[in-house]
């Protein structure tokens, strides 16, 4: 076995104990919810004990507790998130009708995002301390330091005080009416995009620094060549392998971007299900987005690594 | 770069570079880093309005007076009033308590937690390295915002709640960074001496290796203000942060909506406030990580 397929299988079977502890914390954090979850159910009628005892038996409340921790846990295993607690129907039938539009905010952002970013980026390091450089980073900054809330609601309250317009609330998917569907996502993903470019963006400035530093660019420069390909033939290339690694890592910062702005443009997605659902306490579904969201950190995560290592076999050894 | 620094005698060097004194660090920080000195001034105005807000503020933060509500900016009302005739800048001036409080609580608790286990999961390594890296793999795991308002939503929301569960949150993250600074401290030859000569663990930690992770920890406490300070404000805003009456920038905001047709102004102010701050503490943190960082040391 080489180093490196050492390596993977070893970053593989630490995944394990890593997501049988965030399952574990999510089980145990819901049981420490104060109130009654028969009483809640039951809702604005006192439940009976006949009531009381159909309910118990149903989500098997009498169990011991890490009986019920194994069979839930089992459930997610086979992709079984169990049913939501108020809305009579399976979790699972709620995430397929309100994944797609979380996914299409996403990819758009983070497309955006990049757009947006290693241009700036780049610019900003072969023109380092100029004026450019000056605006590109000041932007960086400024969207790290602007909160996408405020943006958002300073485009809805000018867009309509200037301009007369109001965000559609009404939600098409792309495959039914794409304009539609633009009209209505264009302005939540350039928020969040913009909100997502600034660590792209400082992140590509310091490789390109980095790479316009070394000996083979200096070469490159000594041969004659031009300036257009000295940059986009030795030095863009080199410096944007770890900027693309690191676009997994904005992963968590995007989970929390699209609760934020799914709930202020009523964009009908697993941001807006979970803001909706942690308000009427309906924690199986909350339950299973805190879970699916981790898996997809850890899984980023390990992908961001793993790309990494390949191309930078330091990394390996620590 | 290396030879920069060999062909460098200490006795060419002007004298005021051979001062250690800290008045002449902190001249040395104020001409060269301009930027970062107006993120500190930024950073201390708010310390000292949130220290003596009940002074500077011109009404209660409560204070409610509703033939003037929803006013513009005027002299008597610098920012206006909102939706029940509240004093805007006021309540800003009382929203940077909240900022500061929850900020340098959860960044107090994040660090203080981060630095031991940093520390102690390098300084024993093997079993107790592997045990406390799990734990902190199982942390980082966990996507922020979503696991906050998870956790506040049960454990309820308040000041104390809000500190406890961001500092967790937060303290994965830099500990990571706070074990591989105290790795590289450990394999210096001074920390085998150290050993060598019969220094217990806790002498080896605390006098050795702890006082090397200071510059670090000094700059991720000066990173994490502002990152904790926008976690806040978005918490607030969603209705997840410190309750009612009490004011935050981010529930000022979440409120303004409701107002937007009558009053666009109140939606300007507490966001130039987060914004401000938060890109000050940002400027100041790259300024603190350019003087103190020895990694990037001679880079530029």
């Amino acid at each position: 076995m080489t180093s490196m397929q050492a390596y993977l299988l070893r970053r593989i079977i630490l995944l394990i104990p890593t997501l049988i502890g965030v399952t574990f914390i999510v089980f145990m954090s819901v049981r420490f919810l104060p109130g009654d979850i028969v009483d809640s159910l039951a809702g604005e009628f006192a439940a009976t004990p006949e009531y009381r005892k159909i309910i118990e038996e149903q989500y098997k409340l009498n169990d011991n507790m890490f009986t019920q921790y194994f069979e839930w846990l089992g459930g997610i295993i086979t992709l079984d998130f169990g049913d939501s607690l108020l809305r009579r129907a399976p979790v699972n039938d709620l995430l397929r009708q309100k994944l797609p539009a979380t996914i299409q905010l996403s990819a758009m952002s983070l497309t955006l995002s990049v757009i947006i970013a290693i241009p700036v980026g780049i610019i900003s390091a072969i023109r380092q301390d100029s004026a450019m450089d000056y605006v590109g980073r000041s932007f960086a900054v400024a969207s790290l330091a602007t909160p996408n809330f405020w943006i958002a609601i300073m485009v809805i309250t000018f867009g309509f005080v200037w301009f007369g317009w109001t965000a559609p609330i009404r939600y098409v998917a792309i495959w039914d009416d794409p304009i539609a569907n633009l009209k209505l996502f264009w302005v939540p993903a350039v928020i969040l995009g913009t909100s997502l470019s600034g660590t792209l963006m400082r992140l590509t400035r310091s490789a390109m620094l980095e790479v316009l530093r070394q000996d083979y660019v200096r070469t490159a420069w000594a041969k004659g060549l031009r300036e257009r390909a000295v940059i986009s033939q030795h030095v863009v290339r080199n410096a944007l392998i770890p900027v693309i690694t690191i676009i997994g890592g904005r992963i968590p910062t995007l989970v929390g971007g699209t609760v934020i702005i799914e709930t202020i443009f009523t964009i009908p997605g697993m941001g807006r299900l979970f803001f909706d659902s942690i308000g009427e306490r309906d924690y199986t579904t909350v339950q299973a987005i805190v879970i699916i969201s981790a898996v997809l950190v850890v899984v980023s995560n390990l992908v961001t690594d793993m790309t990494y290592s390949i191309i930078d076999p330091r990394i390996r050894v620590r | 770069m290396a030879r920069e620094s060999v062909a460098a005698p200490v006795i060419t060097q002007p004298w005021f570079r051979r001062s250690t004194g800290v008045l002449r660090a902190l001249w040395r920080f104020v001409r060269h880093k301009p930027l970062g000195t107006f993120g500190a001034a930024v950073g201390l105005l708010m310390l000292l309005t949130a220290l003596f807000a009940d002074v500077i503020a011109p009404y209660g933060y409560a204070e409610f007076n509703i033939p003037e509500r929803l006013q513009g900016p005027s002299w008597d009302h610098l920012f206006g009033t909102d939706n029940q005739g509240r004093d805007v800048f006021s309540r800003i001036v009382y929203g940077a308590q909240t900022s500061v409080i929850t900020s340098f609580g959860a960044v107090t608790l994040a660090v203080v937690m981060a630095t031991s286990i940093g520390l102690i999961s390098a300084y024993y390594g093997g079993l107790v390295d592997l045990l406390f890296q799990r734990v902190v793999d199982i942390w980082i795991a966990f996507p922020g915002l979503l696991f906050i308002i998870f956790l506040v939503s049960i454990l309820g929301a308040s000041q104390l709640t809000l500190i406890i569960v961001i500092g967790f949150l937060f303290m994965a993250g830099s500990s990571r960074l706070l074990r591989s600074v105290a790795m590289a401290t450990l394999a210096q030859p001074y920390t085998e001496a150290a050993k060598a000569v019969g220094a217990r663990d806790s002498r080896i930690m605390i006098f050795h290796i702890l006082p090397n992770m200071v510059p670090i920890i000094l700059i991720t406490v000066s990173v994490e203000i502002g990152a904790v300070i926008l976690i806040e404000s978005s918490l607030s805003f969603l209705g997840y942060g410190i309750p009612p009456p009490f004011p935050s920038w981010g529930r000022m905001l979440n409120e303004s909506q409701r107002q937007m047709l009558n009053q666009p102004y109140l939606a300007i102010f507490p966001g130039l406030a987060i914004a401000l701050v938060v890109y000050s503490l940002n400027m100041f943190g790259d300024a603190l990580r350019d003087v103190l960082d020895p990694r990037l040391r001679g880079s530029r």
